[in-house]
C-alpha cells in the first residue's frame, strides 16, 4: 500500500471516530455512533497491518488475540459500579503502550520508517510522549488501586489524600530534573539509553506523587484528566512517529477529557490547579460541630410511602450512597408504583453523583430507568418549585443550601433547590456529613423529614407502604 | 514560498484542527453519556495499537518489535473492553414508551 493510500485510510479511520464521538449526543444515536468508532478502529488496525504485511504479522495477530480476549472477558463481566475502577485501569494501559512504543522507536528508528539516529525533533516529540504516557501509567494505577479501595492493603492507595511535608516542592525538583535528562536525551547524538531510561523512571514516579495527595472526593476529576492524558501521550507519540491516525485520535481524547475535567471542576466549585494539588476533605472536618442541639424530624418508611402516594409530582434525587447501597432496583420499583397512582415521578441527577461524570445515569440505566424520566441539574432545578414531594437518596453535599451562603467551604457550588419544594423526603444512614465535612441546614428544615436506615431497606420499606 | 516544508509543521496543522474538531464535537456529548463517552475515548485512545503493530512488525524481531508485540496486547485489551463496555452500556438507555418524545 502506498504511503498516500495509507494516509487516507487513516482519514477514513479519524472521521469515523469523530462520529462516534458525535453520536454521543443522545442516547439513540449513541448506539450507532459506537458502530462507527468500531469501524474506524478496525480501518486504522488493518490499514497497519498492510504495512508490516511482510512482517511478523503472526506474532501481532496473536497478541491482538490475546488481549482481545481478556478486554471482551472484562468488559462482559464488569459491574457498572466498578466503571471508574475500569476506565483508570484502561488509562493506565494506554500509557503503558505509550512507553513501550517509545522504547522501541529509541532502539530502531528505522523500522518506523523515521532516520536513524533521531533528529532532535522527533527527540523532543518522543520524550514528550515517553513522559506524558509514562504518568498515565502509574497515575491510573494509583487512582484505580483507590478506587477500588485498596487503600487497607496499600498506603498510596488509600482514598484520603496522602500528603507530606515539602510534596509540591519535591514535585516540581522532580519534573524539573526529568525535564533535564530530556534535554540532555535529546541532544546527544546517539541513542542516549542513560537520559531516556532516568527520564521514564522519574516520569512513573511523578505520576504515583501527582494522585496520591488527591482525596476520593475529586476522583472525577482525576479520572477524567487521566483520561485526557492518555489521549495526549498516544498524540505525543504520534508526533514521533509522523502518524497522523495517533495524532488526530490523541487530541479528539485529549481535548475530551480536558473538558470533562473542566465540568467535573465547576460542578464542584473547584479551582483546576487545586484539585491538582490535592488535600481536599482532610482539614475541613471541624464544621459539623452543634449538630446534636438543633432537632430533626424523623419519619418511617410508611410515612414517606404515604406522603409519596399523595403527592402529584415527587422529585427523586439518587447519589452515590444509593449506588452503594445497590438500591437503584428498587427505587426504579418504587417510582413504577407511584406512576402507576398516578404521580409524576422525575429523576434529578448532580454532575458529581457518582464517582466518575455521568455515573448516575448509567447506574439508573441499568436498573431500566427509561433516559427520559431522568434530568441533568440545569434542567429540572427550576421545577423544584413546583414540586411536591423530593426524595432525596444518598446524597448530601449536593443538596446542601450552605452553597448559597458566603463564607461556606462550599459556596458557590451549584446545587439541586431541593428545599424549594413543598416536603423534602431524605434518607440517610446517620446524621454523618458529605465528603466536604458540612453540616447540611436542609436537614433541619420545617418541612424535611428525614427517614434514616440503609436505602434499599428503605426503599423496599416504601414499596411495601404503597402496596 | 519555497522548499518543502517540514513534517512536524504538518503534524502540527492536524493537531491543532483536530483539537477544535474534539472541543466542538463534546461540548455537544449530552451530561447523561458522559461514562460511556469515557468508555469511548478509552477505546479510541488505544488507536495507539498502530504504533504498536508498527513496532512489532518488523520480520527481524529484536527488543524493541517484542516490547511492540506487547503494547499490541495491552492495547487490544483496550480496544476490545472499551467498545464492547461502552456498546453494554449504551444498551441500557432505554425510553419508557417507543412512541413518547420525538427525537
Amino acid at each position: 500500500m502506498s504511503a498516500n493510500l495509507v494516509v487516507l485510510w487513516y482519514l477514513v479511520a479519524s472521521v469515523c471516530f469523530i462520529l462516534a464521538l458525535k453520536g454521543l449526543s443522545h442516547p439513540e444515536s449513541a448506539r450507532r455512533g459506537n458502530y462507527f468508532g468500531m469501524a474506524g478502529m478496525a480501518i486504522a488496525i488493518v490499514t497497519t497491518l498492510a504495512i508490516v504485511a511482510k512482517g511478523r504479522v503472526d506474532i501481532i495477530l496473536m497478541a491482538m488475540a490475546i488481549g482481545g480476549t481478556i478486554g471482551a472477558f472484562v468488559a462482559r463481566r464488569v459491574q457498572m459500579t466498578q466503571m471508574p475502577e475500569l476506565v483508570a485501569a484502561m488509562h493506565s494501559l494506554v500509557g503503558m503502550a505509550a512507553v513501550l512504543i517509545a522504547i522501541a522507536v529509541v532502539n530502531n528508528p528505522a523500522s518506523f520508517g523515521i532516520p536513524d539516529p533521531l533528529p532532535t525533533g522527533n527527540k523532543l516529540e518522543l520524550f514528550i510522549g515517553t513522559f506524558v504516557g509514562a504518568i498515565t501509567f502509574s497515575g491510573s494505577v494509583i487512582a484505580f488501586g483507590k478506587l477500588a479501595g485498596l487503600g487497607k492493603h496499600f498506603r498510596p492507595f488509600s482514598s484520603a489524600p496522602v500528603v507530606f511535608k515539602g510534596q509540591h516542592i519535591l514535585n516540581l525538583l522532580l519534573a524539573l530534573v526529568m525535564i533535564g535528562f530530556g534535554v540532555a536525551f535529546f541532544m546527544a547524538d546517539g541513542k542516549a539509553w542513560t537520559a531516556f531510561a532516568v527520564m521514564t523512571a522519574i516520569a512513573f514516579v511523578l505520576g504515583v506523587l501527582i494522585i496520591i495527595p488527591i482525596g476520593g472526593a475529586d476522583m472525577p476529576v482525576v479520572i477524567s484528566m487521566l483520561n485526557s492524558y492518555s489521549g495526549w501521550a498516544a498524540a505525543g507519540i504520534g508526533f514521533s512517529l509522523n502518524n497522523p491516525m495517533l495524532i488526530i485520535a490523541g487530541s479528539l481524547v485529549g481535548s475530551s477529557g480536558a473538558i470533562l475535567s473542566y465540568i467535573m471542576c465547576r460542578a464542584m466549585n473547584r479551582a483546576f490547579i487545586s484539585v491538582i494539588l490535592g488535600g481536599f476533605g482532610a482539614a475541613e472536618g471541624s464544621a459539623a460541630a452543634g449538630a446534636e442541639q438543633k432537632t430533626v424530624r424523623s419519619g418511617s418508611a410508611d410515612d414517606a410511602a404515604f406522603l409519596m402516594s399523595n403527592a402529584e409530582s415527587v422529585i427523586i434525587v439518587p447519589g452515590y450512597g444509593l449506588a452503594v447501597a445497590r438500591a437503584q432496583h428498587a427505587v426504579k420499583e418504587m417510582a413504577e408504583k407511584l406512576i402507576h397512582k398516578g404521580v409524576n415521578v422525575r429523576y434529578a441527577i448532580h454532575p458529581v453523583a457518582g464517582r466518575m461524570p455521568g455515573h448516575m445515569n448509567v447506574l439508573l440505566a441499568e436498573a431500566e430507568v427509561p433516559y427520559d424520566q431522568v434530568f441533568e441539574m440545569e434542567d429540572i432545578n427550576s421545577e423544584f418549585g413546583t414540586t411536591d414531594v423530593v426524595l432525596v437518596l444518598g446524597a448530601n453535599d449536593v443538596v446542601n443550601p450552605l452553597a448559597h451562603e458566603k463564607g461556606s467551604p462550599i459556596y458557590g457550588m451549584p446545587i439541586l433547590e431541593v428545599a424549594k419544594s413543598r416536603t423534602v423526603l431524605v434518607n440517610k444512614r446517620s446524621m454523618a456529613v458529605g465528603y466536604a465535612g458540612l453540616d447540611n441546614p436542609l436537614f433541619y428544615m420545617d418541612k424535611t423529614m428525614m427517614v434514616f436506615g440503609d436505602a434499599k431497606k428503605v426503599v423496599e420499606n416504601i414499596v411495601k407502604g404503597l402496596e | 514560498m519555497t522548499g518543502t516544508v517540514d513534517p512536524t509543521v504538518f503534524n502540527l496543522i492536524v493537531f491543532v484542527l483536530a483539537i477544535f474538531v474534539g472541543y466542538h464535537v463534546i461540548w455537544n456529548v449530552t451530561p447523561a453519556l458522559h461514562t460511556p463517552l469515557m468508555s469511548v475515548t478509552n477505546a479510541i485512545s488505544s488507536v495507539i495499537i498502530v504504533g504498536a503493530v508498527l513496532a512489532a512488525g518488523p520480520a527481524e524481531t529484536d527488543f524493541g518489535s517484542a516490547l511492540g508485540a506487547v503494547a499490541v496486547g495491552l492495547a487490544a485489551i483496550n480496544v476490545a473492553g472499551g467498545f464492547l463496555v461502552t456498546q453494554r452500556m449504551l444498551e441500557m438507555f432505554k425510553r419508557k414508551q417507543p412512541k413518547a418524545g420525538k427525537e
